[in-house]
């Protein structure tokens, strides 16, 4: 059992780090903790499960790419009509402000998503079902769970590679570590910021539609991802990647045993956990002060 | 001591008391009750107004003692019934907060910015969890019952819910508000409060004259908190039952709401706050399902066009008459 | 009255002060002078408990304040103004001066009264303000005074502090040339009322000619010259580490 539990606490990892990615990515370059980056992905989890849904015929390859393409996309695009429209305006503004717009387009996009697909849940599992499980050393488990993980660790090597390799991504972490100097080296700030936002809600729309196979696309789905993603922050550092795959694993690994041994205390543990590392180290495991 | 008394500051107060003590003959009992639950949320603005305005940190995890309070006068039933009066709910409902604001508060003095709002947050969301999950010694997400309590000895028998809280707990709520609100302004004009602006405009400075920074910080946050505990007791006797979802940091997200929504610089601000968020929400509920797209369309309306709130909005607007005036 | 001994402090790699040795007595203005980043100002801020020391012994009228916190020192009688300048902004002049004297009589706790309602410190504070010339300011807040004035009530609240022992670094620098020597004027007036021993750090030279008995001069971590002002301005070293020229 305790494999499977390992196992389960990973596939737990593997949103985690979807989601906290995003809003590591927001806060690291643009210095904006993103309240609303829990709506982004109940964005991504609507849209995929109204994709899945219109496309029940279709083999689940194809089903499963045009979800996550339309979701993505749909994530994506909302992050940047909300950096062109507002965010844009808040680089400037006090700590307060900067927390209070977040709360704001959340609520706006609560809403919007109610008035867009109707409040009820959605029920996408076509392709949990069609993939059927595996053996693993006696247990069978779903083959779905194995494929969030093998995506999220792609994703998380792709940004990794975009991070380090490429010019954007170098770029992005100059502006990271000293916003000032990054300006004064000519890096265009104002396209970078708009990446980063976009990026940013697109990986939380893809941990959206990842997760609507397994439980259906509820109001207000997104709330506690958004907490979750928040401890891992905590934990693991702003604005770290490496930080947010490990903070990931531990909240993961920590979930999936309280659920099975002392399912009351997981989400205290957490925050107990969470609130240690902050005392300790506020900057989190891996963040740079 | 009656110099100060004659401020126009203190005219609009006992005008504005007197027009509160006339509501119950003008309002529907409907609004009086609004009434009742606003108020009882503008102490708690208050509260939050002394850490974000006169000590410039701000907290997003302000309903957790707001819920410490609520939760004292809760359990107080459930487990002390025989002492379930007015004066002890109320008490226990200060100390509560008091004692788990002075606790989370040692934690969060240490830091200030965003790292001071994400560990308020989370912190009350470490109230949540457990208030949701113990569900056997809190009643859980059903949450607790609150009925009408002794008031030093006197029982309202037989009297409904409705006909209590529009009828002498009304009064209750109006004097506690009335103290809290005077006590407060005391707070923020005394050499205490003077010094909290100082730590909040320059910390080197404040600690090379001497004051202990983080100390006054902490006791800044302990009275806030209190503030707050303060509020959630006397509101749940308002709402007649209280759930984890005021611990829970959306809650206090519509806090600070409330307070930008009267105006955080302005002393009176939060109050109003407290109050238009509490119809606005009413209303914003009665005319649509999507009272939540109005909300969110205001706090951003609020952010990017009138930061100062309705009252900084007002204040502006009335010394650019002056001005004209004067030219 | 300050007895400073084997002080040394360094940031990483790089040593500030070195094993710095000296004593101030009372009723003494001493300047302390040197090139920039000769350690002047992390003097300053050991003696006033803003940083610790790596080693060394700071001691105030025979009590060890080496690790003291700065709230101690101040009650001790230990008070600094900024070389720049470090106000509360968004208080009035008055409510600054008063913070000050608030704080050093152990006051800023109390939580009911107004601050405005205690009489004496507020004549207090406005007989500061007086002083500074700064009275005409005292409704207003700190942010709206000039670059000149705002340095001014910064040694004034210093002063408020009433220290027996006061740290002044560059007092000066950003008033106006004209009103130099008025602030000093002011300045030394007041400490010699008192009574108080001074440190001033100062790169005017016709103002450490001026108003000071001694000097010391600080280079490269340690103490080069020590004694009266006529004698340490005339050393060739010191000119030459000074000004960069020997005649």
């Amino acid at each position: 059992m305790v494999l499977i539990y390992a196992l389960n606490g990973l596939y737990f990892s593997a949103f985690l780090f979807l989601t906290s990615l995003g809003l590591s990515i927001i806060l690291g370059v643009m210095g904006i903790l993103n309240l609303a980056h829990g709506s982004l992905y109940a964005i991504g989890g609507f849209v995929g499960a109204f994709l899945i849904g219109m496309m029940t015929q279709s083999p689940v390859p194809v089903m499963l790419f045009v979800a996550v393409l339309g979701a993505v996309a749909a994530a994506g695009a909302v992050g940047f009509i909300l950096e062109i429209t507002l965010i844009k305006h808040m680089y400037r503004r006090a700590l307060e402000y900067q927390l209070l717009i977040t709360f704001g387009i959340l609520m706006l996009i609560e809403d919007s998503i109610k008035l867009v697909f109707g409040g009820e849940s959605r029920y996408a599992s076509a392709p949990f079902d069609a993939m059927g499980s595996v053996d693993i050393m006696g247990h069978t488990y779903s083959t779905y769970f194995l494929l969030v993980m093998a995506a999220a660790l792609a994703a998380g090597i792709l940004i990794w590679w975009v991070m380090t390799k490429t010019r954007l991504g170098i770029m992005l972490r100059a502006i990271e570590m000293d916003r000032e100097m990054a300006q004064a080296m000519g890096i265009p700030m104002r396209s970078l910021t708009i990446v980063a936002f976009v990026m940013g809600s697109a990986f939380a729309g893809l941990a959206g539609v990842l997760v609507v196979p397994t439980t259906p696309a509820v109001m207000g789905m997104g709330m506690d991802p958004l907490i979750m993603a928040f401890i891992v922050v905590v934990i693991g550092g702003l604005g770290s990647l490496r930080g947010a795959l490990l903070g990931s694993i531990i909240v993961g690994l920590t979930r999936s045993f309280t659920v099975a041994y002392f399912a009351e205390l997981e989400m205290p543990l957490l925050f107990l956990i969470a609130v240690v590392i902050l005392i300790i180290r506020p900057e989190g495991l891996f963040g740079q002060k | 001591m009656m110099k100060y008394c004659y401020t126009p500051r203190a005219a609009i107060y006992i005008a504005a008391l007197v027009v509160l003590l006339f509501l119950p003959q003008l309002l529907s009992p409907y609004h009086l009750m609004l009434m009742e639950s606003g108020l009882s949320l503008a102490i708690m603005a208050l509260g939050l107004n002394l850490l974000l305005r006169y000590t410039g940190v701000l907290s997003f995890g302000h309903g957790a003692y707001f819920a410490a309070g609520a939760y004292a006068v809760g359990l107080l039933y459930m487990y002390l019934p025989d002492k379930f009066t007015f004066e002890n709910a109320i008490l226990a409902a200060i100390l509560a907060s008091a004692a788990l604001s002075a606790l989370f508060g040692f934690v969060c003095v240490r830091h200030t910015r965003i790292f001071f709002s994400i560990l308020t947050l989370a912190l009350s969301m470490l109230l949540f969890a457990v208030l949701e999950k113990a569900y056997h010694y809190t009643g859980g997400s059903d949450g607790i019952r609150v009925p009408i309590p002794l008031f030093f000895g006197y029982e309202f028998e037989g009297m409904r819910r409705f006909q209590f809280l529009i009828g002498p707990y009304y009064y209750v709520v109006v004097g506690i508000f009335a103290a809290a609100t005077v006590t407060m302004l005391a707070i923020v004009n005394s050499p205490f409060g003077k010094a909290l602006q100082g730590t909040r405009d320059n910390e080197l400075r404040a600690e090379m004259i001497g004051i202990r920074v983080k100390r006054y910080r902490w006791y800044a946050f302990v009275i806030s908190g209190t503030f707050c505990g303060l509020s959630g007791g006397v509101w749940s006797f308002v709402n007649g039952h209280i759930t984890p979802e005021i611990s829970n940091w959306v809650f206090s997200g519509e806090i600070v709401y409330m307070v930008l929504l009267g105006g955080f610089m302005i002393f009176e601000g939060p109050i109003i706050g407290a109050l238009l968020f509490t119809y606005l929400r009413l209303y914003a509920v009665a005319i649509t399902e999507y009272w939540m797209l109005i909300l969110g369309a205001t706090l951003i309306f609020l952010v990017l066009v009138l930061p100062g709130g309705v009252m900084g909005g007002l204040h502006s607007l009335f010394s650019r008459l002056k001005l004209k005036r004067v030219s | 009255m300050l007895q400073v001994t084997q002080l040394s402090k360094s940031f990483g790699q790089f040593m500030v002060l070195y094993n710095v040795n000296f004593a101030v007595k009372e009723n003494e203005v001493v300047a302390l002078l040197g090139p920039n980043g000769a350690g002047k100002t992390t003097m300053v801020n050991l003696i006033s408990g803003h940083l610790r020391p790596d080693s060394g012994k700071i001691m105030l009228s025979g009590k060890d304040i080496t690790g003291a916190p700065p709230h101690v020192r101040i009650a001790l009688g230990i008070a600094r103004n900024f070389q720049i300048t470090q106000l509360f902004e968004e208080l009035t002049v008055l409510d600054n001066v008063r913070n000050c004297i608030f704080s050093v009589e152990g006051r800023s706790g109390r939580f009911f009264k107004p601050a405005s309602s205690y009489e004496r410190v507020t004549a207090e504070a406005l007989d500061i303000l007086e002083t500074f010339n700064l009275a005409d300011f005292a409704g207003e807040m700190a942010e709206g005074l000039s670059e000149g004035d705002k340095k001014i009530l910064d040694t004034a609240m210093a002063f408020a502090l009433k220290a027996n022992f006061l740290l002044l670094d560059e007092p000066t620098s950003g008033v106006a040339t004209a009103d130099k020597f008025k602030v000093m004027d002011t300045i030394i007036t007041a400490i010699q009322e008192r009574g108080t021993a001074t440190l001033i750090i100062e790169h005017d030279m016709d103002i450490v000619a001026e108003y000071t008995h001694r000097v010391m001069v600080l280079s490269e971590g340690h103490i080069l010259a020590d004694g009266a002002s006529a004698e340490v301005m005339a050393d060739k070293q010191v000119k030459e580490t000074l000004f960069g020229v020997s005649d």
